[in-house]
Formats: structure tokens, sequence, C-alpha cells
């Protein structure tokens, strides 16, 4: 069913009762030529990929609960790509090309938003350094622009310009074409996407194990029995390492938990997403009104999916000391999700040391605006056994080499 | 808030202390150590789901190092001990 304007007219008048069903819920046969385990946008986006872009016919994505549950479910929407490191903005970037034609590619409106985000500077040093990210960006091809403290206020007057503020603003930059995007809506366009094109997505489908032939990994085995796959695909963010124990290896990746909340709605008072280094915050304001916001990671290794009070109070605090104007708002919901944090902050993608296995994990904190090329680049190594250009820094490899691509202040949050 | 209980101190808030890591132990002599195997040590994590052992610092109390076996899925804790026990 075509989505349109139209249709909606046309559905509106049978009392919406005569929309068809967005996905298929199969039964998983038993072979496939490709497997994708996890079906959150990433995983989604692998098995839309693998259709469209490779031709792969038989495919399934496995997820153990319901598509886009995990942290799909559970992150802040923020979409951008301002990177330091050149393999970085080239991946992110892409992703953020992918994003921009989502909406029209699948007939699905992905709600993307590009109202800018915009990093704060609250030193001089804070500042300087900047000065040399924004460089490195532009270099890289990433259009960011540098602003001073009153480029800042004109843009964000609500921030705390006040001359005794704990965090001072000397400046910031934004990069426009950053924004929000409906994160739901990103799992239900791919998965709506890849299952009109005859991919199996299997929910409540649990991966509890590795078929082998050797040392080869020929299938899963499931909730659901045995699977035959001619290539394995992982994109599970927070349980990486659980996959991986199966599979009888192990990778540089702590889980831990990281919140969000959302405040009550209120009317629009802030256009843009601002983040900041110094409170290590980021927020924005959702189309139902609500702020949207989030801080670093709780402090230690979880994989309880809720977060812990002090963190919760530490984010609280470093919103207030920014927006002191929200003291007032009451908070509606609180959650975490599990995020699989590398040691440079950069993702794994690519072959895993089992043969037949693929990995797309390690992205932390920042996952979502990285839906698009992860699957993109899972897709293709699945696909061929290799690397696309982009993703060949990102190897496991890199670990024992030495070359990490290290993005602790691309990241943009607090470690 | 977690009550954790220190070796040294007894039961404090979980505010003072510091996760340390997983234990691992270093792999010497390091002029025999591949690349590959320090890379093992300095980088690749078990990180389970459910029950762990991993190092924690009193950070901002005695500042002691010590043992913890908690859970990772409910957050229970169920032993601290010194490292020389």
């Amino acid at each position: 069913m075509h989505y349109s304007g139209l249709q909606l007219l046309k559905q509106g008048l049978f009392g919406n009762t005569r929309w068809a069903q967005a996905w298929r819920s199969p039964q998983p046969q038993k072979t496939y030529d490709a497997i994708v385990i996890g079906g959150g946008a990433h995983g989604l986006a692998a098995a839309y990929y693998l259709s469209t872009v490779h031709k792969v016919k038989r495919i399934a994505v496995l997820e153990r609960g319901w598509i886009g549950g995990g942290n799909t479910g559970r992150n802040t929407t923020i979409v951008r790509s301002n990177y330091f490191f050149a393999e970085s903005a080239a991946m992110y970037d892409l992703s953020l090309r992918l994003y921009e034609g989502l909406t029209q590619e699948l007939n699905y409106n992905i709600m993307l938003s590009q109202r800018g985000v915009l990093n704060l500077a609250h030193t001089e040093h804070d500042m300087e350094l900047m000065t040399r990210s924004v460089n490195a960006m532009q270099l890289n091809g990433i259009d960011v622009d540098l602003l001073t403290a009153r480029d800042v206020q004109r843009e964000v007057p609500l921030l705390n310009f006040a001359p005794d503020a704990r965090f001072p603003i000397h400046g910031g930059f934004v990069q426009r074409r950053g924004g929000v995007a409906r994160h739901d809506a990103v799992a239900w366009a791919y998965a709506r996407g890849a299952s009109a094109r005859g991919v199996d997505i299997i929910q409540n489908c649990e991966v509890l194990g590795f078929r082998r032939d050797g040392a080869r990994i020929i299938g899963v085995d499931t909730s659901a029995g045995p699977i035959a796959a001619g290539a394995v695909g992982m994109s599970v963010a927070g349980h990486s390492g659980v996959l991986a124990a199966m599979a009888g290896f192990r990778l540089p990746i702590t889980s831990y938990a990281l919140q969000a909340m959302v405040s009550e709605p209120l009317k629009p008072i802030l256009d843009t997403v601002v983040m900041s280094t110094g409170t290590g915050m980021y927020v924005s304001q959702s189309d139902k009104g609500e702020l949207v916001f989030g801080a670093g990671l709780d402090l230690y290794p979880s994989y309880a999916q809720r977060g812990n009070l002090p963190t919760e109070q530490t984010i609280v605090a470093g919103m207030l000391e920014m927006f002191p104007s929200f003291r007032r708002l009451k908070l509606l919901r609180q959650w975490a999700g599990i995020v699989d944090v590398c040691w440079d902050y950069s993702p794994i993608i690519g072959p895993t040391p089992a043969p037949g296995l693929f990995m797309n994990c390690g992205w932390g904190t920042g996952g979502f605006k990285a839906s698009p090329v992860g699957g993109w680049l899972l897709a293709h190594s699945m696909a061929t056994g290799r690397h696309h250009d982009l993703s060949a820094p990102f190897d496991l490899g890199r670990f024992s080499s030495g070359r990490l691509v290290d993005e602790a202040a691309g990241a943009g949050i607090a470690h | 808030m977690l009550t954790i209980s220190c070796p040294w101190c007894g039961p404090r808030a979980e505010a003072e202390f510091s996760f340390g890591g997983e234990p691992a132990i270093r792999p010497v002599p390091a002029a025999a150590v591949s690349d590959a195997q320090w890379a093992d040590y300095l980088y690749l994590r078990t990180n389970p789901k459910g029950r762990s052992t991993e190092l924690w610092c009193h950070a901002c109390g005695c500042g002691q190092w010590f043992r913890m076996d908690r859970s990772t899925v409910t957050h229970e804790i169920f032993a601290t001990s010194r490292l020389s026990a």
C-alpha cells in the first residue's frame, strides 16, 4: 500500500479500518541466504540494503523482542555527522545523506527535522579546541560553522548567559544539517520496505547459539528452532558480547546503561538541538513539546535497561545549569538503553573471528544517527565477504594493530 | 542509590565508589608478548550478562581497591572482598 495524502483521505473515509499491515509476520523458513540478528534500525536497514543493493534473495531478521524495542526506541533521536577524523566523517556523513533521502525512498515519513545541532564551548580552551575540530570537519567536507557567544545567544536565548553562570558560554559550533528524526519510524520504515521485498521479519525469536561446520558458522539455533544461513550478521548493540561469547570470541566492548528522559510537554521554546561537553548533556524539544534529554553513561557496566539515580541527578543538574528556566518542569518519563561502548568510541564493522559471522557493533552512545550506514556496511560485508572502503578502518583488527579511531570528543558525550 | 559494602569501611553510598574493570593479569615478559596477546589483555572483555566479578575502588573514601561479585542484570551485590582474601 502506497502512503500518500490521497491514501490518508481514502482510509479516513473508511474510518481507518482498512490500512494494510506494514510488514508481514511469517513463520521462519529452514534456510536463508542471509540472517541478520537484531531487529533494531541497524539490523532492519541491513536486511533492506541486502535486498535492494546486493540483490540477496532469501533474508531474515531475527528479533528477540519486538522490532525497534531496544536502543532504537530508547535514544534521543539526534542525527549529525560532526566527527573529527576523516574515516568517521565519511561514514557518518553517508548516514546523514541516507537519512535525507529515507522518507522518499521508503515512502514512510521518518520526520527528519534538520533543525541544527549546536555544540557549546564553555571556556577559552574549549573554544580553541572547538576551532580545531571545526577546521578538521570542514576539511573533511562536513558543513559546520563556528559561532561566537553572541551568535549562540541569538540562536538559543534561553541558555544561561548570567555573569555568574557555572558554565559560561564562550561560543559554539553548529551543524545545520543535523537535527532529529522519529526513531520508531526509522525502524518501521525499514521493516516495511524490507518486508515488501520479501524479507522475513521474525519477532519473538531469540538466538540461543550458533550452528557450525568446523570453524565456520552455518546457521543459528533459535527459540523457534534451528535455521541455516549462508551468512549471519549480528547487530545487537549492548548484547554484542553475549552473542560473541556464543560464537567463542571476546570483543573490546563494555555494556553500559545510557539514560534519557523527557519533561512534561511545553509550547515550542527550543528550535534546535543543544549539546554541551561541559555538562555532558544534550537536549531537544519533540514535536509533542516534551524536552528530550540525556547526558553521560552510568558509571558501571549494566544490562539493566533503567539507569541509576545518581547519574539521573547529574543529568538533570547539568540541564538546569544550562537552562535555569526549566527548573519548574516535571519529569514525565526516564529510561535507559544498554549501549556497547568501544575503547575508541568508534564502531566495529565487518568480519568476526568466526568465519561466516559478520558484525556491526560498538556504536556505543551514538548508534541512532548511524542506523542507515551501519545497515549499509553490514549488508556489504555479509553480501561480499569483504569490507566496504568506508568500513575497513573500523575492522576489529585495529585493536591489535593500534590504528584506533579515537572519537572520544566526537562522540560528544561524557564517558 | 546502591549501598556498597567496602571491605575496610563498611556500607557506604554508591557515589563514593568507582568501577575499575574486569580483573586481568598482565602478560609478561613484554618482549615475548605478541600484538594479539597484548590487545587481548588491553582491550578484550568478557562483558558478562549476569554474575560478574569486578575490581572496584572506594575512590571517595579510603581509596582501597577491592573485589566485587555482583549481577550486571539486577545490580544485586553478592559479596565484596579484599584482594588479599
